[in-house]
């Protein structure tokens, strides 16, 4: 039982750590049908920490943000621009990956701040206009860059690191990010910061520094921002100012939505299947078809926040998820014997004569003490 | 006599042109159960926004155990020593209930615990965890919800509701607590069970505690001393029995 609980913990690291692990051991094997699936690994890896870094703003301190793809976008061009300008020194090399990743998360983690200081004023759609309003004026400050600085509308050109060594970079990444975020969220600090999302004038009233724990998690949050448009410039080896569009943005917040607020697991989850799909579709659907692309994307997405949400569809739900598949996993691996005790006690619990019975006695019950007031009247 | 921990001077807050509170004197002494009651809209919320710095007063000054902190902030008068209760519930409802009381320890200096230390899970960390939650039950065994600690709080009744509330007050330690209405829409076994806990309060901890009630038979069971308000103005202001039994209060609230 206690060790249960301690997996239960840990669960998602060891998912995202065997599933590195597999896919290193693949890429050095080179069993990967196609270079192509390194590139699209990339991918996945960059939406996961996106969504999860932005789920501690929207799911945990409860506040809308659509300027994430701002922060990844600073995280992208300085990371970049480090990079090029390291690169006669030390090449493509790992250290380069790292300082311009430092680089690129601090800076951004910088713009986190500023854009924290007017979010303690604002709250809910004003503050969601302004953090749209930030990612394009980053975007577009980019883009209006001179050639020699930031490549300007042309993008800037960074050295091309091993494809094979990057995608695993990520992976690491997202562990780091996971441990941070979750060990931030497990403790006071993380009691503090959910406490402003229920209840801002509580907290305050309860001495909790509100000022602080936004700034915090503002600059958490932009901060991997800012890795992941790291490496997403290495990834691409291009950074163009245009796939930082507010629509990026609102990409990510559809992850975060989907995989349910204020839960990391779900954030990742989402991120993978939705960046999958995307990809998917984008292999699938070539030529004439292409146009089918966004159709099916906008349609899926429909689907899935009506399994989600849909009022009529909470039994099948409640049949059919994770939660009940672990649960019947972890039925299976116990032993036989105690498994089918278990299973005599459920059943003997909810059979439907005695809910019959239950309802039946109810309803004989309910004239009774309607009609005793009424005798008492005429007494 | 003992010593005065709340002292209000000439306090006064006007909303535009409105009056809301004025020329508000009052003293409250250490371990003193002292009441504020008025009809609706007298301003006695008003004058715990005040004291909780939600709003700055316009006139005027309180004092806390002789520190000014008049106009200051919210966080900082909590750390003052003054905590209070909502009159409309405001509990951390998506948490659970021992959760919104680890909250109001969050700033006791004995579970000093840095932002990076619990990230990095150092062990300050977990040793400051155990010691809160030691703590947090113990706060809620004396308001009797320690058997529901694990619950979402949005999923208690209301009284346990309101309880937990004041537990949360509690936790942050303060030298004076205020209860705003702590016994509305409980039933008369929960408010004589919650009589009986706020007196527990002010005798296990030396606590003064300055409430607002409209409920007559908790304040003049509970309280020492009441000032009456209406409209903004003091009416009167002395012991219990002989403030409320005033005539211009009786006029005030049945009318006439």
């Amino acid at each position: 039982m206690k060790k249960n609980f301690k997996i239960k913990h840990y669960i998602n690291y060891i998912v995202v750590a065997a599933l590195g692990i597999l896919f290193t051991v693949m890429a050095l094997t080179d069993s990967f049908a196609s270079p192509l699936a390194l590139i699209q690994l990339e991918k996945i890896v960059i939406a996961v920490l996106l969504a999860v870094s932005l789920s501690v703003v929207v799911g945990f301190l409860g506040e809308l943000s659509l300027g994430h793809a701002g922060f990844m976008c600073v995280g992208a061009y300085l990371g970049g621009k480090v990079s090029v300008l390291l690169e006669p020194v030390l090449g493509n090399s790992f250290p380069t990956l790292l300082i311009s990743m430092a680089v690129g998360g601090v800076v951004a983690a910088a713009f986190g701040v500023i854009i924290g200081l007017p979010a303690l004023r604002l709250r809910g759609d004003y503050l969601a206009i302004v953090t749209l309003a930030f990612g394009e004026i980053v975007r577009s400050i980019f883009m209006n860059s001179s050639r020699e600085t930031f490549g300007g509308s042309l993008g800037l050109a960074t050295p091309r690191f091993d494809k094979k060594y990057l995608f695993m970079v990520g992976f690491v990444m997202v562990l780091i990010c996971l441990a941070v975020i979750q060990n931030m969220m497990k403790s006071k600090h993380g009691r503090a910061i959910t406490s402003i999302r229920d209840s801002e004038i509580a907290a305050r009233a309860t001495g909790i520094n509100v000022t602080k724990y936004k700034l915090i998690v503002f600059t958490v949050s932009s901060f991997f921002a800012g890795i992941a448009g790291v490496l997403y410039s290495f990834s691409n080896n291009n950074v163009q100012s245009t796939n930082f569009s507010y629509n990026y943005s609102i990409e990510i917040l559809v992850m975060v939505v989907l995989g349910g607020m204020g839960s990391i697991n779900g954030s990742i989850i989402a991120a993978t299947l939705i960046t999958f799909l995307d990809i998917k579709l984008q292999t699938i659907l070539t030529g004439n078809l292409a146009v089918l692309q966004d159709f099916i994307y906008a349609i899926v997405l429909i689907l899935i926040v009506i399994y989600n949400n849909a009022p009529g569809l909470k039994n099948f739900r409640e049949k059919y998820n994770l939660q009940s598949l672990i649960n019947k996993i972890a039925k299976g691996m116990q032993n036989p014997a105690k498994r089918r005790d278990d299973e005599a006690k459920w059943h003997r619990v909810p059979t439907k004569i005695e809910i019959d019975e239950v309802l039946s006695t109810k309803i004989q019950r309910d004239p009774t003490t309607s009609i005793k007031p009424d005798k008492g009247g005429n007494d | 006599m003992s010593k005065t921990v709340l002292k209000i001077e000439n306090l006064g807050i006007t909303f535009g042109g409105l009056k809301a509170v004025q020329h508000l004197n009052l003293e409250v002494k250490e371990k003193q159960l002292y009441g504020l009651v008025g009809p609706n809209g007298a301003g006695k919320t008003t004058v715990f926004n005040m004291l909780t710095g939600v709003y700055k007063p316009t006139e005027g000054q309180f004092f806390l155990d002789g520190e000014n902190l008049t106009g200051k902030s919210q966080e900082l008068i909590n750390h003052k020593g003054i905590a209070r209760t909502f009159q409309n519930i405001r509990l951390f409802n998506n948490m659970s209930v021992i959760n919104n009381v680890l909250v109001g320890l969050h700033n006791q200096p004995e579970f000093k615990c840095g932002f990076f230390t619990s990230v990095f899970r150092f062990p300050r960390h977990f040793k400051a965890e155990k010691a809160m939650r030691e703590r947090a039950k113990e706060i809620l065994r004396i308001v009797g919800l320690e058997e529901e600690r694990n619950n979402l709080s949005c999923n208690l009744p209301y009284g346990k509701q309101r309880k937990l509330e004041i537990a949360r007050a509690l936790a942050t330690n303060p030298k004076l607590l205020l209860l705003d209405e702590p016994a509305a829409g409980m039933n008369p076994q929960e408010t004589a069970d919650l009589m009986s806990i706020v007196r527990h309060i002010r005798d296990e901890y030396n606590m003064t505690i300055l409430l607002i009630e409209h409920d007559m038979k908790f304040v003049s069971g509970l309280c020492d001393e009441v000032t009456v308000l209406n409209f903004g103005t003091v009416l009167a202001q002395g012991e219990t029995k002989t403030a409320l039994n005033d005539p211009e209060v009786v006029k005030a609230y049945i009318g006439g």
